[in-house]
């Protein structure tokens, strides 16, 4: 079967962002006598490939330790890649990431921390006019970008304090802070799991609509299925590192390939069904980093090998012994998995 | 769906009819008053202030109150080591010259030193710390061993060494008790850049394509500085004790009157042996007064501005 | 029967400024064997409940009302009685229940303690009750040996909830329990609490902000705002149908997936939660409501009647013909 792209996508030839077997490693804390390399350390991102479409909301989903708020940072450049590349717009990143930097913004899971306490919110978002030295009157640039952020009247605001805002509006700041600059690119993460739950839907419906209008890229990281749900064009799920299925929400989430996928979704809670609580729940160690398992890192948990459904795909073998790639299933949707392969091959040839 | 305002609802703008400037001023000066308010409350720090008002106002009169010409051994027309009196309120020296100008004026040399010797230790110390800080790793091991060297040696004594070899200028005293004075103002401020620097506001910054320099000014520094403020005030108290130690033992600047010269005189001419004590204790006590009194200005500052010190 | 006959409640903390309200005038009922669900958002007043049942909020504050736990009121106790009451008659298991656990004390040792401290055992028998413990919350018996830090969050969640249990309560108030967690482990202990909960027959009061959890683990749901339960009713039927509009806008904040109506519209409110120092006129919820009348800006609504064993406070289902319903 093959599921339509959404128009949204579709529209997008050129990648925007295109990340290519990123890598990035943590050394570990080693005692003086044990030098050895790798020793202890945690490969948080082990072998990205992704790609950020303009106008795309793509969401980035995975358990906490998946490596997916190491790897926001990576495409911010805060923290550098051991290996592998990160191309903004066809070109690599180099060592000078000022004038990228106004390109591709944050937006933090913190807002409260992410503004100086002793800032107002005119001097917040005015800090990235300044160090890019941006021309044209400031304070028009301000409130243009408050007012876009959706604090209006700007006047009301310019002159308060962090701590005289809610949690919402201090999101808003740091939002608009962000769009001073004009970026192509927002990366959020979990931008709305600090903030109560009837003031998350004003943020999300912020950034949808800085895409629909600007055509403003945003990739939002979440541990939040049904937000992505919500938000996303495509979705994106993170496994100790690597990306292990990928594609428009509707196959992601409805027709999940990976069984990782499938056990996220199990355990998001679900209101219209009472027995959801009933629902296999994953078993083994969770996800550490330091210990990557052999072959696909998914094994020892998997419950499609431990069920014996591998086996009858006669894919066992494979799963305890090859990394799995990211193959296409179908158009646009790809996993990371040799029973997701092998089922979609034999609906290929009958 | 549409995206509405924030806040829709609320009350109309506050601000709007007033400029940005005036209303910055007018927050700045209510802080101001609310420092004021706090500082009020200590005992310590109100009477150091009122001790140090009367010693910066003495220093800064010195010229009004007692002319210059006093202090000219030669020009010196007071009978020899008289005790205190109503013409000598403090006394004379052995050249007949008036304790209480060698005070007034060695106040305006002693204070001298101090301020300027912790400003020095403070820009280092500062400087070295927010390095350390704000850099981390490599650079932070390097400069703290090199702190550390200079914490575990004896200040005073490396302090006698440098002036001995450097000579005995003005310059010359401040520079050597600044730059033995700095190791522990770099801890200071090295520890609250370190905590600095993991707050997300920093990494925001950086996002924005803020480079090292800037973030120290934006971020780093309006941080440490009320830190770097209170220490300062400290070591100006010692820095006044050192500058007294080392006139006393002779490595002052020749050319100038402070209380510690003034000291290092009496006891060469046996003052205590032949009971001038006025000559001594006068001195003496100025150097006791004013370092209490920053000390207690110090501590009263650090109360208020040292976050540590703040939870009560 | 009801473990727990709450009446009127309302709290107010003391600060430099005056009183200030949490808890204005909350009544509800928990009976035996049942889940009461409390949701509402940060500052609404749900965790000062939790809290004030067992009188553990701070010196000063003001609590008045009726707080019935097994016929006794917890309100009117003396100190003395409190302690007994703790534990024994109801205990609590808190958010971030992990920073509770002392870190230097082996985890079967602190759980001995609670044992011993309420009940005339010998530490023989507090230890035995203390493995049996962990095994129910599905931790091997082998670690009462172990110190807090060999432990994951979502163990040291589960020791917690043995604590809890250790006393046999009638009542235990869940505080977020799952909050801190990640999904997949807050799944496993919402499951165990779910299981322990049948099994042992425990009554229940759950308080999250998270709607979707308690229409899973819940049968009777309270929705509270600005210090007051403004709905409730059957889990099921409030979140299937919710009258109050804070309570659809709120249902509203957690996307359904496959539910077409969400895609590229999360829900949610304007505007934000008010703050308890300066509650709105008339209905505290007017300034965010969608269905907003000349009314409600003056009225303070009281409690209707709405639908079978169910009440909501809102002016609109007055309009609809509804009763006032009178408080259990």
């Amino acid at each position: 079967m093959s599921v339509p792209l959404p128009a949204d996508v579709a529209e997008h030839p050129g990648p925007l962002l295109r990340i290519d077997d990123l890598h990035v490693t943590f050394a570990g804390r080693h005692r003086v006598l044990e030098r050895r390399a790798h020793q202890g350390s945690a490969r948080a991102v082990d072998g990205v490939d992704l790609e950020l479409g303009e106008g795309e909301v793509l969401a980035l989903a995975g358990e906490s330790g998946c490596g997916k708020t190491t790897l926001a940072r990576a495409i911010m450049g805060f923290v550098r890649p051991d290996r592998g590349t990160i191309e903004f717009r066809g070109k690599p990143l180099g060592k000078d990431l000022r004038a990228y930097r106004r390109q591709v913004q944050m937006v933090y899971q913190d807002p409260t921390g992410a503004l100086n306490p002793r800032q107002t919110v005119y001097d917040s978002v005015a800090e990235g006019l300044r160090i890019h030295k941006v021309p044209g009157d400031e304070e028009e640039l301000v409130r243009r970008a408050l007012a876009r952020a959706g604090l209006r009247p700007p006047e009301r605001f310019l002159l308060r304090f962090p701590h005289e805002l809610s949690g919402g509006q201090r999101q808003r700041v740091v939002i608009a802070g962000a769009l001073a600059l004009e970026p192509r690119v927002i990366v959020a993460d979990e931008p709305v799991s600090n903030l109560d739950a009837s003031v998350r839907g004003e943020i999300l419906r912020l950034l949808l609509r800085l895409r629909r209008e600007d055509r403003i890229s945003i990739l939002i990281v979440t541990h939040d299925l049904a937000l992505a749900w919500s938000v996303a064009d495509r979705v994106a799920v993170m496994y100790l590192g690597r990306i292990v299925e990928v594609g428009p929400t509707r196959d992601v989430l409805l027709e999940p390939r990976h069984p990782y996928t499938r056990a996220l979704l199990d355990v998001v809670p679900d209101a219209n069904d009472a027995e959801s609580l009933d629902r296999p729940l994953l078993t083994g160690e969770p996800p550490d980093p330091t210990r990557i398992p052999e072959a696909c890192r998914f094994h020892p948990r998997c419950p499609a090998l431990a069920d014996g459904r591998a086996a009858e795909a006669r894919v066992d073998g494979a799963c305890r012994a090859d990394d799995p790639r990211l193959e296409p299933i179908v158009a646009g949707h790809l996993a990371a998995c040799h029973l997701a392969t092998a089922r979609s091959d034999a609906f290929r040839v009958p | 769906m549409t995206e509405p305002d924030a806040g829709a609802g609320a009350p109309t703008p506050e601000v709007a009819t007033r400029s940005a400037r005036s209303v910055v001023w007018a927050r700045r000066r209510l802080s101001a008053r609310r420092f004021w308010a706090t500082y009020r409350r200590s005992v310590m720090g109100i009477a150091g202030l009122v001790i140090l008002v009367l010693f910066a106002l003495m220093a800064l009169l010195a010229p009004v109150l007692v002319s210059a010409d006093s202090l000219d051994v030669t020009k010196a027309t007071g009978p020899i080591l008289a005790p205190p009196s109503w013409e000598y309120p403090m006394g004379t020296d052995e050249a007949g010259r008036s304790v209480l100008a060698l005070v007034v004026w060695g106040s305006r040399v002693s204070l001298a030193i101090g301020l300027l010797a912790a400003v020095v230790s403070m820009v280092v110390g500062a400087a070295i710390g927010i390095v350390a800080g704000y850099r981390g790793g490599r650079w932070d091991s390097a400069l703290m061993r090199f702190t550390d060297w200079f914490l575990v040696l004896p200040g005073l004594p490396l302090a006698i060494t440098l002036a001995a070899i450097l000579g005995q200028s003005m310059f010359i005293i401040v520079m050597v008790i600044g730059l033995t004075s700095w190791p522990w103002t770099a801890r200071i401020v090295r520890s609250q850049a370190l905590s600095v620097r993991e707050r997300p506001y920093v990494e925001r910054a950086r996002g924005l394509g803020a480079h090292d320099l800037q973030l120290i000014a934006k971020h780093v520094l309006p941080n440490v500085f009320p830190v770097i403020f209170a220490n300062t005030i400290l070591s100006i108290a010692l820095a006044i004790l050192a500058e007294s130690a080392l006139s006393f033992i002779g490595l002052g600047d020749p050319l100038r009157v402070s209380w510690g010269a003034t000291l290092e005189l009496a006891f060469d001419a046996g003052a205590p042996t032949i009971g001038a004590w006025w000559w001594i204790g006068f001195p003496g006590a100025c150097i006791v007064l004013v370092v209490l009194a920053f000390t207690m200005c110090g501590n009263a500052l650090e109360e208020i501005l040292n976050p540590r010190l703040r939870q009560r | 029967m009801s473990v727990l006959e709450v009446s009127d409640l309302s709290v107010s903390y003391a600060t430099r400024e005056g009183p200030v309200p949490a808890v204005r005038g909350v009544s509800f009922d928990i009976d035996r064997g049942q889940v009461l669900g409390l949701a509402g958002e940060s500052g609404c007043g749900k965790s000062t409940i939790g809290l004030g049942l067992l009188r553990l909020l701070p010196r000063g504050t003001e609590m008045r009302g009726r707080v019935m736990l097994d016929g006794a009121d917890v309100l009117a106790m003396a100190p003395s009685e409190l302690g007994a009451v703790r534990w024994t008659q109801a205990s609590i298991v808190f958010q971030g229940a992990q920073h509770a656990l002392d870190p230097v004390i082996r985890v079967g040792d602190q759980i001995e303690e609670a044992i011993l401290a309420h009940r005339p055992v010998s530490r023989r028998d507090a230890a035995g009750r203390a493995a049996e413990l962990l095994e129910l919350v599905g931790l091997p018996a082998r670690r009462t040996r172990d110190f807090p830090n060999e432990f994951s969050g979502g163990q040291k969640q589960r020791v917690m909830i043995a604590m809890a249990l250790a006393c046999d309560p009638d009542l235990v108030i869940a505080d977020e329990p799952t909050t801190a967690l990640d999904v997949m482990v807050q799944a496993q202990v919402l499951r165990l609490l779910k299981n322990l909960q049948t099994e042992l027959g425990l009554s229940m009061l759950f308080i999250t902000h998270d709607l979707s959890v308690l229409a899973q683990v819940a049968d009777r749901l309270a929705v509270m705002y600005a210090g007051r339960i403004v709905e409730e009713g059957p889990a099921a039927d409030v979140f299937a149908s919710p009258v109050h509009p804070y309570t659809m806008a709120l249902a509203g904040a957690f996307p359904r997936i496959g539910d077409e109506s969400f895609v590229q519209a999360p829900g949610g409110l304007e505007g934000d939660p008010p703050d308890p120092r300066d509650l709105p006129t008339g209905c505290s919820f007017h300034p965010r409501c969608s269905r907003v009348m000349e009314r409600c800006r003056t009225v303070d609504p009281p409690s209707f009647a709405a639908g079978a064993d169910r009440r909501a406070e809102c002016l609109l289902l007055e309009d609809a013909g509804a009763t006032e319903s009178v408080p259990t």
